[in-house]
């Protein structure tokens, strides 16, 4: 078994460029549950319509990268306005019953065998990364003992990064000002909220749209760093992963879904290159008929589980969190 | 050492087939060429020693006995589709051909689309690929989905019935799993996610009293029900009843529910494995003519199972003391708890209520297709759409809603919805009826909050 093969693991993933779309995402999903409470369950779907957006301007349609940027943000907006009017007015778990339908929805079209021409079917859209690869400035990649990262991985990781310190920036500023109370006492009391005179739904509306557009940039970020759009990637299971990321670091913190996605990162990363590293070889640590090596990157979601439940349990506020301030008592 | 491999290439029938656009058709249907049609030997002798043994079959949609598919090519690779060469072969008059491989591993089974008669595609995604594991003195097998092509437009009416049917059986499967989740919901207000996994877990159990212990599949299903029942009632006791008394919170809930339908999925994958099996009886079935119906018996038995099921279940939720219980306790928790209903008893009840009917719906799709781990969460979307359609918390509204998004889905490639994405159109209906009528079909509005 080889240590060092699983810290680098480790490392390399929780500040690597997967780390920086979950953190990004988890803003957005920070923006709607962490000060909002709106439960919303399909960030995968905003991800998806903005990097198909951005996948389809500029592969199908031949038009230039930065407008396909546009594109995607735009279709990532009008997705939240149009969740938005048939939900926010009801309880939260319709609006998360409707967000992982819509999501499910954009996820099945982008990969219909029908639809293979303008979003390339199951195979996803390719060719559209160039532009962005371009910039990079590095000449080659790095090693530096426990984290190693390739040349692409390198820009992907200074952009990343840099975009999620813009994005904690701006969460932080916009939560502090009157705006981000109104939300916040949205969270508490809707209806002290309403009688003080607010458009509750207008403000609602807003989060929604603001966390969208975290969501969509993460979903750009992603097609951009893995350098092809693919339908399967935008499935549920990647929501539940950005929440859990979220209630490790801990909801209603601006740094909190940041820091949460490194810790999940490391741990997914970290365990699942244990479990294959003692199943590895012709006489691995865990005997082949405990654990096979198919079965050991299981070991890790099962634990993922598991932990959510838990610290959904003991622990909802996460690691910075404050139990007062999280939305989880629902009405 | 005699290794042997049986490699069953069977046929799946599927109306999603009939029902597939021309246009996907002319892409996937597969131009034969004279040189590779015609020439199959008479008989492939099994090899000595290990092997890689594949028949292949053709179901023809499931009408009639399946029919071998002689002249169709099979390459044997190591490890991957790329990987070292072990031999092709060109199926024989019985459908076989037996390639020799020179020990354990991992081995890739490759049919060449081209090769196949006129008239035959692989059905289902349509892969022309399996992967293999060899393990000394296993015996595994191998499925590739092949059905009929159909060039012959069906007409509207045929369309429609064949859309009927499966919608109907879709739908009251959807149904007994949505009646489990609203009477869950009902009475605790959890919107449980990890009510697929209680689906998964009825199939799968089916399949382990079944292919583990040799039951006949009616008898392992009834054990399958039974142990999804205790398994209920020990999920309640053992985490949703000290959740709900430590006062945790709704939405806290339903994040513990991922949880552990991530949990139980894993589970499930880690212990079944990824692939997708057969019970071992009534797997495959020819489909009989009852007027213009074609029905197979197993469908019979799904649809008189699933409706004499809902029908006790409505009629005991109406007449019985328990059911009145139950529903008193979903209308006002605290009210029959102060007029001396024991609320945890009743809780308890539902749940060992709610998980059966679900098991039984895991046991009836098993038994209808086959067993995956994530055929539950497969299915969980369509079992919410099921419950909201009808309104959140009510009986009836959960059985009309399920009927209407199984027939929704079945019936949606017909009039223009795209055969491969045919869920998309009952999500969309969900959308819109919480658009005009958020309560659902048959819910109260003061439920919605």
């Amino acid at each position: 078994m080889d240590f060092g093969t699983i810290i680098d693991a480790a490392f390399s993933a929780a500040f690597g460029p997967q780390a920086i779309v979950f953190a990004l995402a988890a803003i957005g999903l920070n923006v709607h549950f962490g000060y909002t409470g709106l439960l919303n369950f399909g960030q995968a779907g905003f991800m998806s319509i903005a990097a198909f957006g951005l996948a389809v301007t500029v592969v199908t349609w031949d038009l230039p990268f930065w407008l396909g940027i546009i594109v995607g943000m735009i279709a990532a907006v009008i997705l939240a306005l149009i969740l938005g009017v048939p939900t926010l007015r009801l309880r939260a778990d319709y609006l998360a019953i409707v967000t992982i339908a819509t999501s499910e929805i954009l996820r099945l079209v982008f990969g219909a065998v029908e639809f293979k021409d303008t979003f390339g079917g199951s195979n996803g859209l390719t060719g559209f990364v160039r532009p962005y690869q371009n910039l990079n400035p590095y000449g080659g990649g790095i090693d530096l003992g426990i984290v190693s990262f390739s040349r692409n991985d390198l820009w992907s990781i200074t952009v990343g990064w840099s975009l999620v310190a813009l994005c904690c920036l701006l969460v932080w500023a916009v939560m502090r000002s009157p705006w981000g109370r109104v939300l916040k006492s949205i969270r508490e009391d809707e209806d002290a909220v309403r009688s003080l005179g607010k458009n509750v739904f207008a403000y609602k509306m807003q989060a929604l749209v603001l966390g969208g557009l975290f969501g969509g940039l993460a979903g750009i970020f992603h097609i951009l760093k893995q350098g092809s759009a693919v339908p399967t990637d935008f499935n549920t299971t990647f929501t539940f992963y950005a929440y859990a990321a979220l209630l490790i670091g801990g909801a209603a913190r601006v740094l909190g879904p940041v820091v949460g996605s490194m810790i999940f990162w490391f741990l997914i990363a970290g365990i699942g290159s244990f479990f294959s590293e003692a199943t590895k070889g012709s006489s691995p640590v865990i005997p082949d008929w405990i654990m096979t090596s198919d079965q050991s990157s299981l070991i890790r979601l099962i634990l993922l589980g598991l932990g959510l439940m838990l610290l959904m349990i003991f622990r909802p506020q996460g690691i910075f969190g404050d139990r007062r301030e999280i939305a989880i008592d629902g009405r | 050492m005699r290794l042997r491999l049986a490699a069953l290439l069977a046929a799946a029938l599927g109306t999603s087939l009939l029902l597939m656009p021309a246009t996907a058709m002319a892409e996937t249907t597969p131009t034969p060429t004279p040189t590779t049609g015609g020439a199959a030997p008479d008989k492939n002798p099994i090899v000595e020693g290990a092997n890689i043994t594949v028949t292949l079959k053709d179901l023809n949609a499931g009408k009639g006995e399946p029919k071998p598919v002689p002249g169709v090519s099979l390459t044997v690779f190591k490890d991957s589709a790329t990987g070292e060469e072990q031999g092709t072969q060109v199926t024989d008059q019985t459908g076989r051909v037996s390639i020799g491989i020179p020990g354990n591993g991992k081995y890739v089974v490759v049919l060449d689309p081209k090769t196949l008669p006129d008239g035959v595609k692989l059905s289902g995604k349509g892969e022309t690929t399996k992967t293999v594991q060899v393990k000394l003195a296993s015996s595994n097998f191998v499925q590739f989905q092949i059905g009929a092509v159909v060039v012959e437009k069906a007409s509207l009416g045929s369309k429609i019935i064949d859309g009927t049917r499966s919608g109907v059986i879709s739908g009251l499967l959807i149904a007994l799993a949505a009646l489990g989740l609203s009477l869950i919901f009902g009475t605790t207000g959890l919107t449980n996610f990890a009510h697929g996994e209680l689906i998964t877990f009825g199939a799968i159990a089916t399949y382990v009293f079944n292919r583990g212990f040799g039951l006949p599949v009616i008898a392992a299903g009834v054990l399958a029900v039974v142990a999804s029942a205790a398994f209920g009632f020990l999920q309640d006791r053992g985490l949703w009843r000290p959740l709900r008394n430590r006062g945790t919170g709704l939405i806290a809930m339903m994040i513990v529910s991922i949880g552990l339908a991530l949990f139980m999925r894993s589970i499930f994958q880690y212990g079944f494995g990824g692939s997708t099996k057969t019970l071992s009886e009534y797997v495959v079935q020819g489909r009989d003519s009852y007027g213009p119906i074609d029905l197979s018996h197993k469908e019979i038995a799904i649809v008189l199972v699933s409706v004499l099921t809902i029908a006790i279940t409505c009629i005991a939720m109406m007449r019985t003391r328990l059911g009145k219980a139950m529903r008193a306790v979903s209308d006002n928790p605290a009210l029959s708890a102060s007029s001396g209903l024991r609320v945890d008893g009743v809780i308890s009840a539902v749940w060992v209520l709610g998980t059966a009917l679900t098991g039984l719906a895991g046991v009836l799709l098993a038994v209808q297709q086959q067993v995956n781990f994530q055929m539950g969460f497969n299915l969980l979307l369509l079992v919410f759409a099921g419950v909201t359609l009808g309104g959140l918390g009510t009986i009836w509204g959960a059985l009309i809603g399920s009927l209407i998004i199984g027939l929704m889905v079945e019936l949606g490639p017909v009039f223009g919805v795209p055969a491969s994405i045919k869920e998309v159109g009952a999500l969309a209906v969900l959308i819109l009826i919480l658009l005009v009528r958020p309560q659902g079909i048959l819910g109260k509005a003061q439920r919605i909050g």
